[in-house]
């Protein structure tokens, strides 16, 4: 290389660089640059015109003091003067100082456009690309505005040299990440997709970059890239290593070109092409083999560029996840990286096995690797590979594993690095939870979890444990016995306190026959650790304190001697003290009945999506929990807190709301009881909406109890007063429409109620129209939709009413209509209520029936080969995934019948899947807004002895459940 | 429904001494200088502490970094998560093979001296933060035409400077 190249000479710029770098101090350098400054600024205000060069040398004098970090607010007309400098070093320097320094002052803007548009013009292609770099590196708007339509041309244009089709791609391309509306390919698509065919490599491998992006952006326009692009990769995948001479690099061909096409084939499925497809499974198998090979060098750069396309490869297998055997080689392969002598090839399996793991195809491939990523969890020593490790355990586990997998990762947390605590404890506690078989097991992991990292143990994983303790009765006496232990220990976490007293407040009965564990033993150690605790605790312990009197009348005076002294009922703390004031009072005004009914074991909860699982999400924001994982979920939530029919005793609703974590005042509760000391009130059981509420929901509850208790103390049941019970002949009605979408759901002498509704995804509309038969009017006709129970959190219903509200009149012989929208938002079994009212010749007719919302209106058909639907049907093994009913006909056993119900009911029916060709199977996915669920149904009737056998399989219990029962009517 | 992978983009590149000199920088996507000073700061720092024989790749807010040091100088660059890592390592070292041809041999203050040939050679390699011309050969000859445009037109007397 010839010396003059090393620079043009500008001695000036070289000794001022020097300058800077003897400066001894931070102040010096400050000093030199401010004098230099100066001097830049007296020459370009000077009375004497600048030639080229001075104005050049001040530029980049300018420019190196801007990239030293300093402030730089002039000379940029200097240097657009530069741009249209004839001398090319000029130019350069002008263009370099643009892109750095982008001004957004639209004089010069203008200014540089028009530079531009003369180079661009000028057919020089040295110029040409100058003024492409620019337009690249400041891509700006105005930019976009001015030059979109030009290169285009520019990029097609048959005399356009390959150097300025490359720059002219990829302005482009970033032109399009600006100002995509800028952008018109339309008649250019075609030829731009060509250039994959472009003789020169450069030109190629410029040119996919934009054509990637824009086949993301419009995929059907830019679709013929696939067969191109698998044409080019397979003509390097199987070029000898010296083919493409400079585009080889360390004896790989075209590793960048190789990348960016497999790349590119990511943004499509596989060609439906079969030679296509048979093409680029050749490709991709020829790059597996290939990274087989023994090394053609032994330089890092060659294995480096080598496996830079494999992981492409594999990360084009896995978007495809179709070829079976490609991703179990993939895993293998990977599997010899785990233990590699290089770092970065260690990380990067890691990495892309997490991925594989999601693959139903690979996951078992993946899982034999276990022992290999649990000790690379334990012996690596960069953190960012233990995160990669830890990440496809928590991939790979499944039911087979988790104990392992869930054991290895505690032990590790004892030492993990404090940047990944907290995502390993959510990690760990969603596998416990997950695959909890036993019980036991899942509560020894999370309370090991709190006293190995209870600074790290989010709100959200304490209340889950407890949520689960709740619910799960054959759990309850071992959790006490554990937390009884976990509290012994001298200094335990602040958490632990919590779960302790939360748990024994509830089942420390169950306890308390053994001597060493007995009531007060229990009362003392939890007392023991109150005084180390934070404000919020303490509440929560008082409250386990008041449920301790109740549990055992022999610790009362005990306990009211804590609550009655000083450091109590005169704390400064608000919430402590009326707290300690309400239960001491209630424990010496209420008879034994009335404390046993408000102090009453806890309700179970709702089941909902593990907040855990939802935490995770967010930490690691949306995409991070890989689609099996909620696949996983959908299969597995819910299992643990299973979602029986509850209600509610309304005391144990009170109290709920009080031991909740919520330490808010909660100011009705004081009314409440001197109402219930004052009306002794008898204790029906009232339903309640047992929904989680958020606190000012839960206030307002409150409230309308209180009021509800006091009009009308004996007969109220929560949000249908005054509604007739629904009709006997309701769940028939109900089941008519199961299978069919349109019909007369009710009729009477009175009035007829037809329906009509339409359901798409999760979301639904129904038409009801309320014909009167008389020839008299309806007075004061009104409808309510009520969701009876849970119900409420799980449908939406909007209501529109489009008859005016204020004539509440119907003609005699008219007929009125109602829309009601309805969003599923998870999965229900109760169908809401639709109640009317109306006087008819004085008389108040009052009629609830079950509007017809079944759950399978929200199915999507799904089609599927009998090898996939038997594969799916072993997948949904569990017990609880299945419901299953045998049952004798109703009605005749016509197939074509069956077929239609079957069509009805919403799933796709699917032909030629089960061996028995008098059977019947569908597949459908149930869309709800929280989540889908995948439900596949057979059906085998027996003709001779008249009966069928329903078998469902989803992957939610309740969902199963539900429809069997639903289905077992239709037939 | 297949869904297409985000279009991935190389973010930045900073080129920095072991003692936490910035000497290149270029930047792919529209920041804000504050931003910028922000970013190298943080991870000049990151990177500096990191030990030799760790792995070339970390996590770095939603950004995978991937660095590697030649002698003095630390080349490191920002891709997106799901971009290809050791693709980015040798963009990194193409563009070393470049500089230490052009250079002869390069060392720090080559790029120090000359740091608009450094930004010149960059944008032949890559543009907007893709490779352009993945050919040393080609980019060379650029490069060289450039130099050689400028010899023919300033005729060789404007070489003294100062």
């Amino acid at each position: 290389m010839p010396a003059v190249s090393k620079g043009d000479g500008m001695r000036g710029l070289a000794v001022f660089i020097s300058d800077i770098r003897n400066c001894k101090s931070k102040e010096a350098e400050i000093k030199r640059i401010n004098k230099e400054l100066a001097n830049i600024r007296s020459k370009f205000k000077g009375d004497k015109a600048l030639d080229g060069y001075s104005k050049k040398k001040y530029v980049c004098k300018l420019l190196f003091i801007f990239l030293l970090g300093h402030d730089i607010d002039f000379g940029h007309m200097e240097a657009v003067n530069l741009l249209s400098s004839n001398k090319y070093t000029e130019k350069q320097i002008g263009y370099l100082f643009i892109s750095v320094l982008v001004n957004s002052n639209s004089e010069l803007i203008r200014l540089i456009n028009n530079a531009i548009k003369n180079d661009l013009a000028s057919r020089n292609p040295t110029f040409m690309c100058l003024a492409l770099h620019c337009i690249a590196n400041v891509g700006s708007r105005e930019m976009a505005e001015a030059f979109a339509s030009e290169i285009p041309r520019i990029l097609v244009a048959g005399d356009t040299m390959d150097s300025v089709k490359q720059s002219a791609a990829l302005c482009l391309l970033r032109l399009y990440k600006t100002s995509p509306d800028l952008v018109l390919m339309g008649e250019w698509t075609s030829r731009v997709v060509h250039l994959l065919n472009d003789q020169h490599m450069g030109v190629v491998t410029a040119a996919i970059s934009l054509i990637t992006c824009l086949s993301q952006k419009n995929p059907e326009e830019f679709k013929t890239c696939v067969s191109l692009a698998v044409s080019r990769l397979s003509r390097i995948v199987s070029s000898a290593s010296t083919d493409l001479q400079d585009y080889t690099y360390y004896f790989v061909p075209a590793p960048w070109l190789s990348c960016k096409l497999l790349r590119l084939l990511q943004c499509y499925p596989p060609p439906e092409d079969g030679a296509v497809k048979g093409r680029l499974v050749e490709c991709l198998e020829t790059i597996l083999n290939k990274a087989q090979e023994p090394p053609k060098s032994k330089k890092v750069q060659h294995s480096n560029a080598k496996n830079a396309i494999l992981f492409e490869a594999i990360a084009l297998i896995i978007h495809y996840d179709s070829e079976p055997n490609l991703l179990v080689r993939a895993c293998n392969q990977l599997g010899q990286f785990l233990q590699h002598r290089e770092t970065n090839l260690r990380y990067l399996a890691l990495e892309s096995m997490c991925t594989l793991a999601s693959s139903e195809f690979s996951h078992e491939a993946v899982k034999t690797h276990i022992e290999t990523v649990i000790s690379a969890l334990k012996t690596e020593r960069d953190v960012s590979v233990r995160q990669r490790a830890a990440d496809l355990l928590y991939a790979m586990c499944d039911r087979s594993n988790a104990k392992q997998i869930v054991a290895e990762m505690l032990s590790y947390l004892e030492t993990a690095d404090y940047s990944i605590r907290e995502e390993m404890v959510l990690k760990v506690a969603i596998l416990a939870e997950k695959y909890a078989v036993d019980y036991s097991w899942y509560v020894d992991t999370i309370l090991n979890l709190i006293r190995i990292a209870g600074d790290y143990v989010s709100e959200e994983v304490w209340y889950r444990v407890i949520q689960i303790v709740i619910n799960r009765d054959d759990v309850q006496g071992y959790a006490a016995k554990t937390v009884f232990e976990a509290l012994q220990a001298p200094a335990c976490h602040e958490n632990m306190v919590k779960v302790g007293g939360y748990i024994l407040g509830e089942f420390g009965n169950l306890i308390a026959g053994d001597p060493r564990s007995s009531p007060l033993i229990q009362f003392n150690l939890l007392h023991s650790k109150f005084h180390l605790c934070s404000v919020p605790t303490r509440a929560l312990l008082l409250s386990t304190y008041i449920k301790f009197i109740n549990l055992f009348p022999e610790t009362k005076s005990t306990i009211q001697e804590v609550l009655r002294c000083d450091s109590q009922i005169r704390n400064s703390d608000v919430e402590l003290q009326q707290r300690a004031v309400e239960y001491l009072k209630l424990s010496s005004i209420a008879s034994t009945d009335v404390l046993a009914t408000v102090l009453e074991e806890m309700p179970p909860f709702p089941e909902r999506e593990s907040s855990i699982l939802a935490k995770l999400k967010k930490k690691k924001g949306p995409g991070a929990v890989s689609g099996s994982e909620l696949e996983e979920g959908k299969r597995d939530g819910g299992e643990l807190n299973g979602g029986a029919e509850r209600v509610c005793p309304l005391f144990s609703s009170l109290y709920s709301l009080l031991s909740l974590p919520l330490f808010s005042s909660l100011y009705p509760l004081l009314s409440l009881l001197s109402l219930l000391s004052i009306l002794s009130l008898s204790l029906g059981p009232l339903t309640l909406p047992s929904v989680s509420l958020d606190l000012s929901s839960h206030r307002l509850l409150l409230l309308l109890l209180l009021l509800l208790l006091s009009s009308a103390p004996n007969s109220c049941s929560f949000g249908a007063e005054e509604c007739s019970p629904p009709l006997p002949e309701s769940d028939e009605l109900l089941n008519k429409f199961v299978c069919k979408n349109n019909g007369v759901l009710f009729e009477n002498q009175l009035l007829q109620i037809g329906v009509k509704s339409e359901y798409r995804q999760n979301l639904g509309r129904m038409y009801l129209f309320y014909g009167n038969k008389t020839s008299v009017q309806f007075l004061n006709f009104s409808t309510a939709v009520t969701c009876p129970g849970e119900l409420q959190s799980h449908i939406l219903y909007s209501l529109n009413v489009q008859t005016k509200p204020a004539e509440p009149v119907v003609e005699g012989g008219a007929q009125v209509q109602q829309v009601l929208n309805i969003e599923c938002l998870s999965d229900f079994s109760e169908a809401p209520l639709l109640n009317i009212k109306f006087r008819y010749g004085g008389a108040l007719q009052n009629i609830t029936l079950k509007l017809p919302i079944t759950i399978n209106k929200f199915f999507q058909p799904t089609e599927m080969s009998s090898q996939d639907f038997f594969q799916r049907w072993k997948q949904l093994s569990l017990p609880q995934q299945e419901a299953q009913k045998i049952f004798k006909a109703k009605n005749a056993m016509d197939a074509e019948v069956l077929k239609a119900k079957l069509l009805g009911l919403g799933t796709a029916l699917l032909e030629n899947v089960d061996p028995n060709p008098e059977n019947f199977v569908c597949a459908g996915v149930i869309q709800t807004k929280a989540k889908q669920v995948g439900c596949l149904l057979r059906l085998e009737p027996n003709a001779q002895a008249q009966m069928y056998r329903l078998t469902l399989r989803s992957s939610k219990d309740t969902v199963s459940k539900r429809l069997c029962e639903l289905l077992a009517e239709q037939f | 429904i297949i869904c297409c992978p985000p279009p991935l983009q190389m973010q930045f590149m900073l080129l920095f001494s072991r003692q936490g000199k910035l000497r290149l920088q270029k930047w792919y996507v529209p920041l804000s200088d504050k931003e910028k000073k922000k970013i190298t700061r943080e991870l000049v720092q990151t990177v500096l502490a990191r030990k030799p024989k760790m792995c070339s790749f970390l996590e770095w807010r939603d950004l995978k970094i991937v660095y590697k040091r030649y002698a003095s100088l630390y080349f490191c660059c920002a891709i997106e998560d799901q971009d290809n890592e050791l693709i980015t390592l040798e963009i990194i070292h193409r563009y070393v093979e470049l500089l230490d041809k052009y250079f002869g041999s390069v060392c720090e203050l080559d790029i120090i001296f000359n740091f608009e040939k450094a930004y010149f050679i960059l944008d032949e390699f890559l543009l907007g933060g893709e490779a352009q011309e993945t050919s040393k050969k080609n980019v060379l000859k650029a490069i060289e035409q450039a130099d050689l445009l400028q010899e023919v037109r300033l005729g060789g007397g404007d070489l003294h400077g100062i």
